[in-house]
């Protein structure tokens, strides 16, 4: 089996506060291959924009990683130093996120930005780094590239700009992409179109995509594989098809089941009672248990179960669960 | 009482002033101070301004030493007239806070008032309120309390000129700071009255009135409290450069500014502590009220809570 | 999974009865720069269509909901029904009365997108639930814990403060709002949006009991197909300001006539649609300061010919629907 480009193990993210330490995320695994959409999804609060934000090396203080490993093309990343960590953030990782503009420097040309990241990340010369930033621009679909390259950021609607923020992620070469809720802000239409070109990035340019998303839709469309998460902790993990048609974990069930989509047809949606409880309250045992129909004595006393410890190693549930919806 | 205050203490507010030396000094410093000035009657050993109790003997007594005459004893000593500087302090403590805290006041309200106004009603009302602030805060504030101050003492027969005075301090600084509250409150008034509970409280049928001081207003006592915090400090300065100048507080109700005016005539003659210790004072309080309001500042950005 | 062809609708339509006309309905809003700078620069003044001539009809007891993407001008028309925004031209016409600042007499009312903005943070919920009742004068003890627990809250709960709650706890407290005033229609703009899926359904599902319960209309705003093909009866899509298209839910979706509903449609995520390599919708919204002439839809539109470039299509009706399209499908 090749070495995964991104490879994550019982990753832990602590913040100490006043009212205790926090853990928003807590001892998550998963692997990425190169040309893998792996959807990361979970409610608010859930840790996994906070996931995304530590394999990075992004946290902000005083959130830090206080266990497990993240690996990146067989090297270790995180406990890099500082200024080698920046450096292969630029090189071999790109980020998009929500607001395209928070990404983007409102003062330089589009140009600018682009070239100034291939000339920091690649041996190449000042023309062929704005040869390469028009073909990027002209990749991620922006029409007439070569006159578009010195307009600045403002003078792009939403969904250009989003674009644009897709091919500085890519400029230098990465091999993983990490997407957070990069189509939220978007409309409809224009969602549909950046779904379609980190589709068609991923598979051409074989990137591994990490794609953080609430939306159980955009998963679907996109992710090759989706990792469910709830308070923190992985709770299921598997191709796109299982987990949607036939989710293991009551709480993947649960997300699938309360989508209008599920429902069609259908008087009332079902749904899920109570809702995600607050980092500080995690309630003993499974953190679904209060939530859960299933729940038994087991669930609300023993430690956390994890994915070892369904036979299939894909929820983490004591009593995962065979069959449809 | 005591639940306001361990709730105070509990909240985030309270964490931040426990986590802060300076703040706790200078909080300290401040009620010891406004508690010192209400009740100084019961505190003082003398009431200075009763001739009755002074005894011209006791003139320019230095601190901490018996006067050889009377065998009286004056911890600050005493002035040129016998009067106990430690008991002048205290009274004139009384007079700048009581001449800041009203003269906040009255800019607050009228600050408040008109930063709500300009920034609900928008427009038209908002251009010749904030327009008129402009110009007023290219007059520096003292120019403007001197002009009002001028004017009143012309105006006033010359019975009533001492009474008058205070009231004329605290109208005349008040005017001068009711840009900042303005500014403030009307740039809150414009981001909260498109916040969906202002449409919510329309849609209900609510009156203007009802929404800029029911719903708006206590959206924007945070930033409020910071500035009327910080301008009772200026307030307070800027009442004793008034009285040191000759046209505040009157020596028969000598604020700490008249104290100093005093004390600078007896400064370069050897009676040094007829200034020293009111200016020390006004000092303490002026930075005790400021460091506060620049802790409450921080404290309340939402920007720097986690 | 389910397939469209599946899809019921288990409501009987009785006799038209209408509950609001919307007549005509237009809105501009002035978006020149400010009066020294178009002196200083020549500049000309500017306005913006945000709503131009939308007409539709809301049967009383049923969910008629508003779709379309951003610039579509779907919250504008919410705020002209309300009452909170005055029309340009046209009418809205509720139970036979004009909308407006004083018919807001508690028999429209409004449940708002961010539950973060729309409760007062310095307001007990009590105070916030009894607003509508107070501010006419009513009496309203009692009032807001018994619509606490009408909405899936305790009457307890009265006595706390908006931030103690969830985001889905919050909207309830809108929602209870929104019942104080015993209203006849309540506009619904984005209602869900702000939620989690699985807090999303409790909400959808609180909404479509209380809609029975007490006899509600509502008009339901969302950029969210799926959302609105869960409520809808029927459904008006907007772009840039115009009803494109409006007719019942299970026809609009299985049977579509204008070529943007189409798009939108095909657009929009599905959770059957691994490995679909979906049609990608080519072109964004223009800018609605300067539309495109004629159909302001032709830059976009496959089926596009010069008459869509000229003119402006007219509403004709189709089946059970409305079209606004020269070429119709």
């Amino acid at each position: 089996m090749p070495v995964p480009v991104l490879s994550v193990r019982d990753l832990s993210v602590e913040i100490p506060s006043r009212y205790g330490v926090m853990r928003p995320v807590d001892r998550v695994s998963f692997d990425i291959a190169a040309g893998e959409i792996l959807g990361v999804v979970g409610e608010s609060g859930a840790g996994k924009s906070m996931t995304g934000n530590a394999v990075i090396g992004l946290l902000a203080r005083p959130a830090h990683i206080s266990g497990g490993e993240v690996w990146l093309m067989g090297q270790r990343i995180d406990t890099l130093a500082t200024e080698t960590k920046r450096r292969i953030r630029g090189r071999r990782i790109g980020m998009v996120f929500q607001d395209p503009l928070t990404s983007l420097n409102p003062l330089l040309t589009v140009g600018q930005q682009l070239t100034e990241t291939i000339l920091e990340h690649l041996a190449v010369s000042k023309k062929e780094a704005r040869q390469r930033s028009i073909q990027l621009l002209q990749e991620v679909g922006i029409p007439a590239a070569a006159e578009r390259i010195d307009s600045y950021p403002h003078e792009f609607s939403g969904g250009m700009r989003q674009r644009v923020v897709i091919a500085l992620a890519l400029s230098a070469e990465p091999s993983l992409v990490i997407a957070d809720e990069p189509t939220t802000a978007l409309d409809v239409s224009v969602q549909a179109q950046i779904i379609g070109l980190l589709k068609r990035l991923c598979r051409e340019r074989g990137v591994a995509v990490m794609l953080v998303t609430h939306d159980m839709g955009v998963i679907a469309e996109a992710a090759d594989r989706v990792a469910v998460m709830y308070a923190g902790r992985l709770a299921e993990i598997g191709s796109v098809r299982d987990v949607i048609l036939t989710p293991a974990h009551h709480y993947a069930r649960g997300l699938m089941a309360s989508t209008p989509l599920a429902s069609l047809g259908m008087r009332r949606l079902r749904q899920i009672p109570g809702s995600m409880p607050r980092l500080g309250r995690l309630p003993q045992g499974c953190a679904f248990n209060p939530r859960c129909e299933q729940a038994t004595q087991r669930c609300r006393v023993d430690p956390t179960p994890t994915l070892s410890d369904d036979p299939n190693g894909r929820a983490a549930c004591w009593y995962p669960l065979k069959g449809t919806i | 009482m005591i639940s306001r205050i361990s709730s105070f203490w509990a909240s985030d507010i309270g964490w931040s002033f426990r986590g802060s030396p300076v703040a706790i000094l200078s909080a300290i410093m401040v009620v010891v101070l406004l508690m010192a000035a209400l009740f100084a009657p019961w505190i003082t050993p003398q009431n200075p301004f009763d001739p009755s109790e002074l005894n011209l003997a006791n003139g320019f007594s230095p601190p901490l030493q018996e006067n050889p005459f009377t065998n009286d004893f004056f911890v600050f000593g005493a002035d040129n007239q016998g009067r106990d500087v430690f008991s002048t302090i205290l009274y004139g403590l009384r007079i700048s806070l009581m001449v800041g805290v009203l003269a906040v006041a009255f800019g607050l309200v009228l600050g408040v008032s008109l930063g709500l106004i300009a920034g609900y009603v928008g427009g038209r009302v908002d251009s010749i309120i904030m327009r008129t602030a402009d110009i007023q805060l290219t007059f520096p504030a003292i120019l403007i309390a001197m002009l009002i101050f001028g004017i009143a003492k012309g105006v006033a027969p010359i019975e009533y000129r001492d009474q008058v005075a205070i009231w004329v301090l605290i109208v005349a600084i008040g005017l001068s700071d009711w840009v900042p509250f303005a500014r403030v409150v009307r740039g809150a008034a414009m981001v909260q009255k498109n916040k969906d509970f202002v449409l919510a409280a329309k849609l209900a049928g609510q009156g203007p009135m009802t929404i800029m001081f029911r719903h708006i207003l206590p959206n924007a006592m945070s930033p409020i409290l910071v500035i009327a915090t910080i301008s009772l400090a200026l307030a307070i300065i800027a009442e004793a450069t008034l009285s040191f100048l000759g046209v505040g507080a009157p020596p028969t109700k000598p604020s700490l500014g008249t104290l100093i005016r005093v004390g600078q005539e007896f400064a370069l003659s050897g009676e040094w502590w007829i200034l020293f210790f009111p200016a020390l004072t006004l000092l303490m309080l002026a930075l005790s009220v400021n460091s506060l309001g620049d802790w409450l500042r921080d404290a309340l950005n939402p920007s720097l809570k986690s | 999974m389910r397939t469209p062809s599946e899809f019921t609708v288990p409501k009987d339509r009785r006799a038209s009865d209408s509950l609001v006309s919307v007549l005509g309905l237009s809105r501009t809003f002035d978006v020149s720069p400010p009066f020294l700078n178009r002196l200083i620069e020549r500049l000309p003044k500017r306005t913006l269509k945000a709503v131009t001539d939308v007409s539709f009809n809301v049967e009383r007891g049923t969910v008629f909901a508003l779709v379309g993407e951003s610039g579509s001008g779907k919250t504008t028309i919410g705020r002209m029904v309300v009452g909170l925004m005055e029309p340009s031209a046209g009418n809205v016409l509720i139970d036979g009365e004009r909308s407006g600042p004083d018919s807001r007499r508690g028999g429209v009312q409004m449940v708002f997108q961010d539950p973060y903005a729309s409760l007062n943070p310095r307001w007990r919920v009590r105070d916030i639930i009894a607003e509508p009742v107070v501010a006419q004068g009513g009496k309203a003890t009692g009032i807001a814990e018994q619509l606490l627990e009408k909405v899936g809250l305790s009457a307890d709960d009265a006595k706390l403060f908006p931030h103690q709650f969830s985001g889905g706890q919050r909207q309830r407290i809108g929602i209870a709002r929104a019942l104080a005033s015993n209203p006849k229609l309540i506009v619904c703009d984005e209602p869900t949006s702000a939620l989690d899926v699985s807090v999303q359904a409790q909400v959808l599902n609180l909404m479509s009991d209380l809609k029975d319960e007490f006899g509600l209309t509502y008009i339901f705003i969302s950029h969210d197909l799926t959302v609105v093909r869960h409520m809808a009866d029927r459904i008006g899509v907007l772009y840039l300001g115009r009803l494109v298209e409006e007719a019942p839910v299970e026809e609009l979706f299985t049977d579509a006539k204008h070529p943007y509903t189409r798009m939108l449609l095909e657009a929009a995520p599905r959770m059957d649609a691994f490995g679909r390599e979906a049609s990608i919708p080519i072109g964004e919204i223009p800018d609605p300061i300067s539309p495109p002439p004629g159909c302001a839809f032709h830059p976009r539109c496959p089926l596009a010919t010069e008459v869509c470039r000229r003119s402006v299509p007219a509403m004709q009706p189709v089946n059970k629907g409305r079209v606004a399209c020269h070429h119709a499908l």
